[in-house]
């Protein structure tokens, strides 16, 4: 993709694009690098001398059951907080989608969680669930359910799913909406002139059209599962109980800040890395192939 | 206003190469339009002029100046574009000054320039409002009008009315005209429309995959166009050319399925020779028995009103060329035999390997 | 909606105002947490209605903290989440149209490189990079500073590609014609491509603003002074125990306020704000 008119100057543009150069260089890949360069060294205690390791970081990692265990509820974690958050913003989406009146109050009130941070809103939740005192638990308990996510790690698991959904809906649901709103038309009566009710509609027309966006979302979603809901973490759970909600990302901080673990961190980051790329470039050449078609 | 030299210029985009030497020299205060094909470079070469685009081969002067390395603010030249190139967010005014506020021209100046160019365009009206509240034709003339008020030494229009409808364009069209009449400036027109070459031009270039394949008045370029091209893309219909060879001593065209064309001159110095024999559909006359040079069995006829347009076929059962009539009156019979007749002024001969015209 | 069927019609209603109670419950409760007193919500359970401790709650926080919790006064976070907030946006939209501009709109070597350069960084999050970029800040002197709040943030390309989708869809014969006018290219980048831009950098500064202000982890790392904290983690900083140990309706009345902008941000300027992230992503 090229505009056919050009500018020539053997100066300019090299001035325009040095401030956004300069901070990327020395806030992004230098930070970077240093990130892979400390992943092959190990600190001694006192933090001043560190020794190269080559892969030995890496292989304690792999070794390491609890990094292990993270990384399967990050699996966990990420995949219920993708597709529930897809599914019940696609339901949203669709509805909204059907009504006429009302819809703008509808929208509005359905976007607006996405102002909300992370981290405030795992204090929300929280505050809801709190084992003593909160609305839902009450409720719960009334119900019989033992509930008391401090002790339990499934119940924390909940939490933080639940939290990190209810903030992502806005998000899915606009995408979606969009989505929804780009299918001319006339496709949706010619099937209905063809004998298709909504039902069907929905289910051989509108899924498969909206597949690019699904696709698009889900990855989002995902990245913002690894990432994004730390606040939602730190501000609730701490990766607790016993490590019942510790995602890859948590320990990258908890290893690196609080248990001044470099090496370790470092490591951490460097595979997290990698699995960002990877979904990443997995989500381009997609999103390539769906502008072909 | 001045002359403009195009000498043998060459444009090359990497190896394709899409000018392939061209020249001409176009007189102070001549509308030169250049006609052609989609893809036969008349864009580039207006753009080159234009300086949009780099000069791979020749030069090009305006005035005495060559003109090859020089930015286009520097050539004091104006364009039009096809899609009018109007600053969205600015007013009519705005974009007519724009030029002109760059140059430092002062406020006074810029102001009765623009009043003086709104009038003529019939703008004035329109001056505070932004292009989206303008229609096809307006917009074409604010276009018309940013290039007027810099006062160049040449215009270039780059098919600028493609995107109106009929309607507009005939409108445009005369205004056009009349624009030129009054200002008098060297004017280059690239279209692909040839009623709008024939009308506007003193002088047209027939353009063909970056050669000019003939360059001259438009009665001219009509009459004795040079190529089979210049001939087929003059004119609608097009000009039959009906492929032969000359026989009986050059009195008749031998043809397909057995046809034997009548030559209203007998061509003795051709004889034997393959041509393409040309007549313009407008140049066929339903003849006086015994006066008939060729006899068409028709297709089909379209009734135009003032005119009918006759396709047909020559030779028994249709086998022979295909060629179209076009009759001053309403012919009444939908099928048969068609007796026509033509003059020897309106006979063409071509090559049929070089398409080049053959003279007498 | 094709035929009439006036079940779905309902259900799709029902849906829909389940759908915006259960986004709403969260926050009408912590909001009627905020107007309580702390004994008030210790019961169980607590009580539904809005109390009438609104503008104690609120004055308390805002100048004097918790008492159990940290007693950084809320006013002054506000202040720092919103300048960080303003910050981010403000940095980001300049340095990108610049570089954008010069990508679209140049040829010049390199020019490939640096935008693979750029575009790398979207590929990762500030998540992924702390402890080193910890160092970075560290070692430039930027701990508890603005600049080291914002300057990491800035550094990713989702405004230079926003910029660069939007130009490709500027017309060439503009900047053609502003060429035979006689400007050079800042020029045509001040009058026609910086004015014709302004919805972009609209919904640009929307979707930042909020990134920005709901900023947590970065922020929690490299402030450790108490005049720099800004809202968000603020709020964390207050929850010091289990559940009887914290004072929830201060809590709450933070995370109110902690809210609030954001939300008026994305309710004032909607519109905007979908287009921005619709755009955004693609």
């Amino acid at each position: 993709m090229e505009k056919r008119v050009t500018f020539r100057s053997a100066w300019l543009p090299y001035v325009l694009v040095a401030p956004q150069l300069a901070i990327t260089v020395v806030f992004f890949f230098w930070p970077a690098s240093q990130a892979v360069w400390f992943s092959f060294q190990l600190q001694d205690a006192f933090g001043i001398a560190s020794e190269f390791v080559g892969l030995e970081n890496f292989k304690a990692l792999f070794a390491d059951p609890h990094y292990l265990q993270s990384f399967k509820t990050t699996a966990v974690f990420s995949l219920a907080v993708a597709t529930s958050g897809i599914a019940i913003s696609l339901l949203l989406a669709t509805m909204a989608d059907r009504v006429i009146r009302g819809a703008l109050a509808y929208k509005t009130v359905l976007i607006w969680p996405y102002a909300v941070a992370p981290a405030v809103a795992g204090v929300l939740w929280a505050f809801l669930f709190a084992p003593s005192i909160g609305i839902i638990t009450y409720v719960l308990k009334g119900m019989g359910v033992d509930w008391n996510w401090i002790i339990q790690g499934d119940q924390a698991m909940l939490l933080v799913i639940i939290a990190s959904v209810w903030k992502q809906i806005s998000y899915n649901f606009l995408f979606f909406l969009a989505g929804l709103q780009s299918i001319p038309k006339s496709l949706i009566e010619a099937a209905a002139i063809d004998g298709a009710g909504p039902s069907r509609r929905f289910w051989t027309i509108v899924i498969p059209l909206l597949s690019p966006t699904t696709f698009f979302l889900l990855v989002v979603n995902i990245v913002y599962a690894f990432f994004e809901t730390f606040g939602v973490i730190d501000a609730t759970t701490q990766g607790g109980p016993a490590g019942a909600t510790q995602i890859l990302v948590y320990k990258v901080y908890y290893d690196g800040v609080k248990a001044a673990d470099i090496g370790g961190s470092s490591a951490q980051s460097v595979i997290l890395m990698f699995i960002v790329i990877a979904l990443t470039a997995v989500q381009f050449r997609f999103i390539e192939r769906k502008v072909q078609y | 206003m001045a002359a403009v030299s195009i000498r043998n210029v060459f444009k090359s985009f990497g190896a394709v190469k899409v000018i392939q030497g061209i020249s001409m020299d176009i007189k102070d205060g001549e509308f030169v339009v250049m006609v052609g094909p989609s893809g036969c470079g008349k864009s580039t070469l207006l753009r080159m002029i234009a300086g949009l685009e780099t000069i791979t081969g020749g030069e090009i002067a305006i005035g005495e100046r060559v003109v090859n390395d020089l930015e286009p603010k520097d050539r004091n030249i104006a364009m039009v574009f096809q899609n009018y190139a109007l600053y969205p967010h600015m007013s009519v005014y705005d974009n007519m000054a724009y030029g002109l506020r760059i140059r430092g021209r002062s406020k006074a100046d810029i102001e009765a320039r623009v009043q003086k160019a709104a009038a003529i365009l019939e703008l004035s009206k329109f001056l505070g409002r932004k292009p989206r509240e303008l229609s096809g034709g307006q917009r074409q003339r604010v276009a018309m009008g940013r290039a007027i008020v810099r006062e160049p030494l040449v215009f270039l229009f780059d098919e600028p009315l493609s995107n109106l409808d009929a309607k507009l364009r005939v409108q445009m069209r005369s205004e056009l005209q009349s624009l030129h009449q009054r200002l008098g400036t060297t004017t280059l027109y690239v279209t692909h429309d040839q009623v709008e070459a024939m009308t506007l031009a003193h002088r047209m270039m027939v353009m063909n995959a970056g050669r000019a394949e003939q360059i001259g008045a438009p009665l001219e370029v009509y009459s004795k166009p040079a190529t089979t091209f210049v001939a087929g893309f003059i004119g609608s219909p097009p000009m039959n050319l009906i492929p032969g060879r000359v026989a009986d001593g050059g009195k008749a065209l031998a043809a397909d399925g057995d046809v034997r064309l009548r030559l209203p001159e007998p061509r003795p110095a051709f004889e034997g020779r393959n041509v393409l024999l040309g007549v313009r559909p407008e140049h066929l006359e339903i003849s006086e028995p015994g006066a008939t040079l060729l006899e068409p069995d028709i297709d089909f006829i379209e009734l135009l009103g003032s005119d009918s347009l006759v396709y047909g076929h020559l030779g028994a059962d249709k086998s022979g060329p295909r060629m179209a009539a076009r009759l001053h009156t309403s012919v009444v019979a939908k099928e048969g035999r068609l007796p026509l007749r033509f003059s020897a002024e309106h006979m063409h001969l071509f090559d049929p390997e070089s398409g080049k015209r053959l003279e007498a | 909606m094709v035929e009439k069927r006036p079940l779905l019609d309902l259900f799709a209603h029902a849906v829909l105002v389940l759908g915006a109670i259960v986004v709403a419950f969260p926050i009408y409760v912590t909001f009627v947490a905020s107007t309580r007193t702390f004994e008030e919500i210790m019961q169980v359970p607590m009580p539904l209605l809005p109390g009438e401790h609104f503008l104690e709650n609120y004055a308390q926080v805002l100048f004097a903290g918790t008492t159990t919790g940290s007693r950084a006064a809320v006013w002054n976070m506000l202040l720092n989440s919103t300048i960080m907030a303003l910050i981010v946006p403000l940095g980001k939209i300049s340095i990108s149209i610049l570089s954008s501009f010069a990508i679209v709109y140049f040829r010049f070597p390199l020019r490939n490189f640096f935008f693979w350069m750029i575009f790398v960084t979207l590929m990762l999050p500030v998540e992924v990079r702390i402890i080193p970029t910890f160092q970075v800040i560290s070692n430039l002197g930027m701990l508890n500073t603005f600049a080291g709040l914002t300057l990491p943030l800035i550094a990713s390309a989702t405004a230079t590609f926003l910029f660069r989708q939007y130009f490709m869809t500027i017309p060439d014969e503009l900047a053609e014609a502003a060429r035979m006018d006689g400007a050079g290219p800042m020029r045509f980048f001040w009058d026609v491509v910086l004015p014709l831009s302004k919805t972009t950098m609209a919904a640009l500064f929307v979707i930042q603003f909020i990134y920005g202000w709901n900023q947590y982890l970065w922020p929690l790392l490299i402030t450790s002074d108490e005049s720099m904290y800004t809202t968000v983690i603020g709020i964390k900083r207050m929850i010091v125990g289990g559940d009887a140990a914290n004072e929830w309706n201060l809590i709450m009345a933070t995370a109110m306020l902690a809210m609030l902008p954001p939300a008026l941000v994305v309710l004032l300027m909607q519109r905007w704000f979908v287009k921005g992230l619709v755009e955004t992503e693609k």
